[in-house]
């Protein structure tokens, strides 16, 4: 039991540090971390570090060589990410494209498609979304509305999608529709993927409790996707979305936000009655408990590490990271609240500030256990997948779409 | 990253788990909660004669010299089977503390008596209804004797070796007294889990040996069976989780497996978090114990709190989820339950354990 590289894996650290180093800045400590100033700056700067990514050989580190990637293993892709965290480059946007839209085309376009779609995708330089949930399908995803009919060869889309990431910058999405209403829920569904520029989309952001807006409802008026673009059969479509969902669940993982660390700091500093807050035993208590919870996820994941360093599938540990840390989160971002006592009310928005950390936690957290599927909906995951216990008896099985109770919302 | 067992501990483990299975160790820990006797004598000598008592103590003294990871694997199938043995107290304290302070005659005295189960040790710790503290020991040590009363030794009615926590004037350490001595007396104390026996022990001017310990060392051992403790607390939480699931899965209600619902899926689902926190904090105790790594106060803290905490919501829910069965006498549910409550009594507290944990880290970013 050791945590040590093998000889290949200590190679292929130093070769990705190394091409990191003459690249990139190192982080200065573990607060100093890429910024950008406004959405656009950062989509800028993203693009511009992806192509960089590209030039030297670590753009999609997963991929085929053939679309821009480098087909390296699992381990080499936590290698890299390793690596990466002590840099201060630009990230986000692409995640999505990269992570779930990309494995979709790959299975699913012709030839042509992915040579076309696959090495911009790759660079940056066309950005993809996602374009599943609706206002009345969240955790039941497959209770999807949006009405797509073909006529000749030309699919109409009709309907309106929710929570949609980086819509208004995005080039291209992934859509899941309903094709036939009166098919079983799961049986009427079918996949494309559509130009974000076609008329009759509209793109409204959706403002969240932070204030900020980082989703988006779309709106589907009259809109023509060309058949071509349809991927996997008709009425595939479920089959084609738990590509992308699966991808998007292993994606979602540790919250970011203050931590034990933080809380830790924040305790040896902070007065609380008179004597420092680390000294009053319930805060101990507390931190004692995110520690072990910190502490559990983090030699979980190393424990995952492992089996991809002996060419092994993961175990279901991973499942748990996002409930635990999205939990953790919220309550030390209400601790750290508490700890400024009624002051912890007064919202700041100074850069940097300590406060505006755990005001950040205090709204992210609430959205981070729905993100990617809600805190239950992974319990379920754990029971069904992991536990292998059954499913829970469902009121629509077996009805067609149309028939299914709606309680008109 | 290689942070995980070896395919041989990995065997071993295996192998540990059937033979428990098959000496039906779960139903003995019945048979001494119900009879007479302290512990399960047959068990115990095929424990012994499995080498299981011998896996850490180095072969100079009489052992297998394996390691501790080969140790923490047995101790998980150990805490699955509620093993009702005087392992714990033999291997991970008594063992532990003779090897880590004994001098190298009392090494060769003990530790293959022990190595080979012809001797049974036990530690003598707790004093009162608190946790014991450097002040709060009132144990004395001066010219060769020891005088004082300790209480709820774990397995103190059967072991011949004693490990005694003593103040000798200038501060708490370790001393080693033979059960046989004059002045030693034993009375059984009745306990929530009577299938591990505990006794009341005072010493009256009994001949005793100093181990060169003073109380950091006190600590220290604890820290070290605290990993080993962890790995039985988890085994028996995993045990608890699948209890549950079978249960849930052959249960029907409202005309349908109540396993399936959410309910008791979510119920499951805390379970399972719980578990892999404990395995994972659990791994890290294990590598800390057995690079004797810096970071083994932390870990050690780390990995006690997450398997005490992962054991309590594991063996209380698994009743919950049996429902009116899992609080008859008849279902095992209560000896895991019990069980559950003796290991986290048996070396400290879960509130002891956390202001160690934290002190641990304020310590450890001091530097």
């Amino acid at each position: 039991m050791d945590f040590n590289d093998t000889p290949e894996e200590a190679q292929f650290r130093k070769e990705a540090f190394d091409w990191l180093k003459d690249n990139a800045p190192l982080k200065e400590g573990p607060k100093d971390s890429w910024r950008a100033s406004s959405e656009e700056e950062g989509l800028k700067e993203v693009k511009v570090w992806q192509n960089k990514l590209r030039d030297g050989g670590w753009a999609c580190l997963h991929w085929p060589k053939v679309y821009g990637g480098r087909e390296s293993t699992p381990i080499e892709r936590v290698i890299w990410g390793q690596e990466a965290s002590k840099f201060k480059i630009p990230g986000g946007y692409l995640e999505i494209g990269q992570g779930m839209a990309g494995p979709v085309m790959m299975m699913y376009a012709t030839e042509e498609q992915k040579e076309r779609y696959l090495p911009p995708m790759a660079t940056g330089e066309e950005i993809w979304c996602q374009l599943f949930s609706e206002p009345a399908a969240g955790s039941d995803v497959a209770g999807i509305k949006t009405k797509a009919e073909l006529d000749g060869d030309t699919w109409t889309i009709n309907g309106q999608k929710v929570w949609t990431s980086g819509a208004h910058f995005s080039d291209y999405g992934i859509l899941v529709t309903r094709s036939d209403p009166s098919a079983p829920k799961h049986k009427g569904l079918t996949f494309f993927f559509v130009d974000m520029k076609s008329p009759g989309i509209e793109v409204k952001p959706i403002k969240q409790i932070s204030g900020g807006a980082n989703f988006n409802e779309v709106y589907f008026t009259d809109v023509k996707i060309p058949d071509s673009q349809r991927l996997g059969a008709v009425g595939d479509g479920w089959k084609v979305s738990l590509t992308t969902l699966m991808n998007e669940r292993l994606a979602v993982g540790d919250a970011s936000g203050p931590d034990f660390q933080e809380a830790f700091s924040l305790a040896r500093g902070q007065d609380l009655n008179g004597k420092l807050a680390i000294e009053n035993d319930s805060v101990r208590e507390k931190l004692a408990d995110w520690y072990c919870q910190q502490s559990g996820l983090k030699y979980a994941k190393y424990r995952n590490i492992s089996a991809l360093s002996r060419g092994e599938t993961p175990g279901p540990q991973s499942s748990i990271t996002k409930i635990v840390s999205g939990n953790k989160l919220q309550e030390i971002a209400n601790f750290g609240l508490d700890m400024l006592d009624s002051a912890g009310i007064l919202r700041t928005d100074e850069e940097g500030a300590e406060q505006s950390m755990y005001q950040y936690g205090f709204y992210g957290a609430a959205g981070i256990r729905i993100a990617g599927g809600t805190d239950e909906i992974l319990k379920n995951i754990i029971s069904e997948q992991v536990l292998g216990m059954p499913q829970d008896m469902r009121a629509d099985k077996g009805l067609p779409f149309n028939e299914i109770p709606t309680g008109n919302k | 990253m290689n942070f995980e067992f070896s395919a041989d501990q990995m065997q071993l483990k295996d192998i540990a788990r059937k033979f428990l299975e098959k000496e039906e160790s779960v139903k003995r820990a019945r048979n001494v909660l119900e009879g007479d006797a302290s512990y399960d004598e047959e068990l115990w000598s095929q424990i012994i004669e499995m080498g299981f008592t011998a896996t850490a103590i180095p072969e100079e003294y009489g052992g297998l010299g394996l390691g501790y990871l080969e140790l923490c694997v047995i101790a998980e199938e150990l805490g699955r089977s509620l093993a009702p043995t005087p392992f714990s107290s033999s291997v991970y304290l008594a063992s532990e503390a003779i090897l880590n302070y004994g001098d190298d005659a009392t090494k060769q005295a003990l530790l293959p008596a022990l190595a080979s189960g012809e001797k049974i040790g036990a530690f003598a710790h707790s004093e009162a209804n608190t946790s014991p503290t450097e002040s709060n020991i009132k144990c004395s040590f001066s010219e060769g004797s020891l005088s004082g009363t300790k209480i709820a030794v774990v397995d103190g009615d059967i072991a011949n070796v004693f490990i005694v926590t003593a103040n000798n004037g200038s501060g708490v350490g370790l001393y080693l007294v033979d059960g046989s001595s004059d002045g030693v007396e034993i009375t059984t104390q009745p306990t929530l889990d009577p299938s591990r026996s505990h006794a009341a022990v005072s010493f009256n001017n009994a001949s005793a040996t100093e181990l060169k310990s003073d109380w950091s060392d006190v600590l220290g051992l604890l820290d070290r069976a605290a990993v080993l403790f962890s790995f039985e607390q988890l085994g028996g939480a995993e045990a608890c989780m699948d209890m549950a699931k079978e249960y849930a899965m052959g249960r029907y209600a409202f005309g349908r497996s109540i396993a399936s619902f959410q309910a008791i899926k979510h119920k499951l689902a805390d379970m399972f978090i719980a578990v892999e926190l404990a395995r994972s904090n659990c791994y890290y105790g294990a590598w800390a114990l057995s690079t004797d790594a810096p970071e083994l106060p932390t870990a050690a803290a780390t990995c006690r709190v997450s398997a005490s905490q992962a054991f309590h919501e594991c063996s209380k829910e698994n009743i919950q989820t049996h429902g009116g069965m899992g609080f008859t006498w008849e279902f095992d549910c209560h000896l895991y339950y019990r069980r559950c409550r003796q290991l986290a009594a048996n070396i400290g507290s879960q509130a002891i354990w956390k202001d160690k944990l934290i002190s641990s880290l304020e310590r450890a970013n001091q530097i």
